[in-house]
């Protein structure tokens, strides 16, 4: 019985792909993009769901990673790019055109890590750095205790767990360490790969999230996304205000919306790391769509529609579905404002 | 002629294809790993920074877990695959030999991502919580087994690797002892000698070069191995000649750090690990041709 349903599905599937795969060709326009994998879930669903509004375009998004993603869009194999990270000068010097952030949702990273009866744990920006630095190595260390009154630690060491593969991840948790700590700054420094002082390398969130889960004392970071979904405990971090912050999708709200005058200051191309609202949790980003005025018309102007589509409630709300933390209020109008003065080719 | 011509010039095209399609590989690698050894020149290789923040880059840390990772691996196959191939070829019944080199040759089938998994789930608790223990507590004075008890690193990668290449010289040394003339052995059996000695005397002194020549096509193999060894190395650039350290070899970096490499020195200076790669493999594949034709021009007196 089983089998004719898995049977009956698979048809079923196979011609629901034959279809679309149908009318995505019949359509006349294909927009294409690449980038971050951080929010390929959502732009995934974005995408599909706005097939209902406009079915005259189709936009196909490939996650290869934000530093991919630029560099596509920078030689004009993609029509527009998503970066988890503002695009650095160096890059930007190469563009052909201006290229536009539109932030569409944000994040968090989350420091996850596995003692026995997984106690919550608070840290400070200074604890955090040093366990990273290697300079706290074992779960007994008074400064570990002294934030966490009454939580009795196991006699073990710290094991640091961190990506292999460069990610955006790696480059959110580097800059918040680089925000908080001088020493930091200056080596390892802040970036998609550094060189870690201590630990051992997973690759993607489920590598660092398996590393975590199979060894009692080891300490990592992870997306919020990923920790939220698979219920890995989460560290609560002293903020700028002095608040010890767990992260979830109301508080990574929180450090934007300390920040809102900032972020439409600087054409949305702000960190959101180390905010300094009350409930602003520290590790919190924006992630970006890059949108390049040399975008032709047939293009530019049903993706302009979907932009605008993208900042609405629906969409947003979608967002929140998947974990992720919606635009505050303000920051959407803002972006809806800019998207309609791009000035395309 | 025609039609011969015709077929002669399609096939000629087709291997020139082949020999274009190498050269290109490297005629790319090497365009864009100049700007690093332009920089570095041949230190490049000899260096152990890396470090993508500050554009310190070297290839040597790789070029350490790539090649003791591959030996290791070597060490822990070979004496499995020479045997089971011995196995096959000298023991077994007829009934069993075909069921057998099936299945070992099914382990060439399995999805290297299949391996990694297996290495995380199942082979590295068991480092962890066997291997580590004993080798630590009672050899841990030893600098080979010093390291905290993490399951992943250079042993469980060897490990691993050991598994995958089991199938390639299995069934190299296969094909080479069943090119020992059946003649020698019963000489050897008409002189009296017992399984054991008709095995070492007819089979294993006519085969050595056999041997290493496949050896050395398991090492081929072990060297390129990406992903899996990805999964369980532990992806840290330090030389220890701890077996529980985390290492990284040069596939490994490239598969982490290439999607998001950022700016054109941290690519260049991947481009440049895979062109230490490429030199490292084809120098291994040159060894293994060169022992195979001694070999077969050896067996054909």
């Amino acid at each position: 019985m089983q089998k004719i349903n898995f049977l009956n599905g698979s048809i079923r599937f196979l011609t629901a792909a034959i279809m679309m795969s149908a009318t995505v060709a019949k359509s006349d326009i294909l927009i294409n993009g690449a980038g971050a994998t951080f929010p390929q879930p959502l732009y995934s669903r974005w995408f599909s769901d706005y097939r209902k509004v406009d079915k005259s375009i189709a936009i196909n998004y490939q996650g290869v990673g934000s530093s991919g993603g630029i560099r596509q869009l920078l030689t004009g194999t993609v029509d527009f790019g998503a970066s988890d990270e503002p695009m650095n000068a160096e890059e930007a010097a190469k563009a052909k055109s201006v290229i536009h952030h539109i932030p569409t949702a944000m994040g968090a990273v989350a420091v996850s890590y596995n003692l026995p009866g997984n106690p919550a744990l608070k840290l400070t920006p200074d604890v955090v750095t040093d366990l990273f630095m290697g300079i706290i190595t074992k779960w007994t260390d008074p400064r570990i205790g002294a934030s966490n009154p009454g939580v009795k630690f196991p006699n073990l060491p710290v094991t640091i767990a961190y990506r292999s593969d460069g990610s955006g991840t790696t480059a959110i948790m580097t800059e918040y360490l680089s925000a908080v700590s001088a020493t930091w700054k200056a080596k390892p420094g802040q970036g998609k790969s550094v060189k870690w002082p201590v630990g051992i390398g997973g690759k993607g969130n489920a590598g660092v999230a398996g590393m975590i889960k199979q060894n009692p004392g080891t300490l990592g970071y992870i997306e919020l996304v990923y920790a939220a979904s698979n219920n890995l405990p989460v560290a609560a971090i002293k903020n700028a205000a002095g608040q010890f912050v767990n992260p979830s999708i109301a508080t990574v709200t929180s450090a934007a919306k300390a920040k809102i005058k900032e972020i439409i200051a600087a054409d949305f191309k702000l960190s959101l790391v180390n905010s300094p609202g009350k409930d602003a949790y520290p590790v919190s980003s924006m992630t970006w769509l890059l949108v390049p005025e040399s975008m032709a018309a047939a293009k530019s102007v049903p993706f302009s529609s979907f932009l605008k589509w993208a900042m609405g409630d629906a969409a947003q709300k979608t967002a929140e579905s998947l974990h992720y933390a919606a635009l505050p209020k303000e920051v959407r109008t803002a972006a809806l404002e800019r998207i309609g003065k791009i000035k395309f080719k | 002629m025609r039609s011969d011509r015709v077929f002669n010039l399609i096939l000629r095209s087709l291997a020139v294809a082949i020999i274009a399609g190498f050269l290109g590989l490297t005629w790319f690698l090497w365009k864009s790993a100049l700007p690093t050894l332009k920089v570095a020149g041949a230190g490049f290789v000899w260096s152990q920074a890396w470090d993508p923040v500050a554009n310190e880059f070297g290839a040597l840390p790789f070029l350490w877990g790539t090649v003791v990772s591959s030996l290791l691996a070597l060490c822990f196959s070979a004496p499995v695959s020479i045997g089971a191939a011995l196995f096959l070829t000298d023991i077994a019944s007829k009934k069993i030999r075909s069921p057998i080199a099936f299945l070992i040759e099914m382990l060439a089938a399995i999805p290297s991502v299949v391996y990694g998994i297996w290495g995380i789930f199942v082979l590295a608790p068991f480092v962890r919580e066997y291997i580590h223990p004993m080798l630590n507590g009672h050899l841990g004075f030893l600098p080979f087994f010093v390291g905290p008890p993490f399951g992943l690193g250079m042993l469980t990668a060897a490990m691993v690797l050991a598994v995958m290449i089991t199938p390639t010289i299995t069934s190299v040394c296969r094909e080479v002892f069943r090119s020992v003339p059946d003649p020698l052995r019963e000489a050897a059996i008409g002189l009296g000698a017992t399984r054991w000695e008709t095995i070492r005397l007819a089979v294993l002194k006519t085969s050595i070069s056999g041997i290493f020549a496949a050896m050395v096509l398991g090492l081929g193999r072990a060297l390129g191995e990406t992903m899996a060894v990805t999964m369980v190395i532990g992806n840290r650039p330090e030389i220890s000649l701890s077996l529980f350290k985390p290492a990284a070899t040069m596939a490994s970096v490239i598969a982490n750090e290439y999607a998001e490499a950022q700016g054109d020195s941290h690519m260049s200076a991947l481009a440049a690990i895979g062109l230490v790669l490429l030199l490292v493999s084809s120098i291994v594949n040159i060894a293994a041709r060169w022992i195979i034709k001694r070999t077969e021009s050896k067996t054909h007196v």
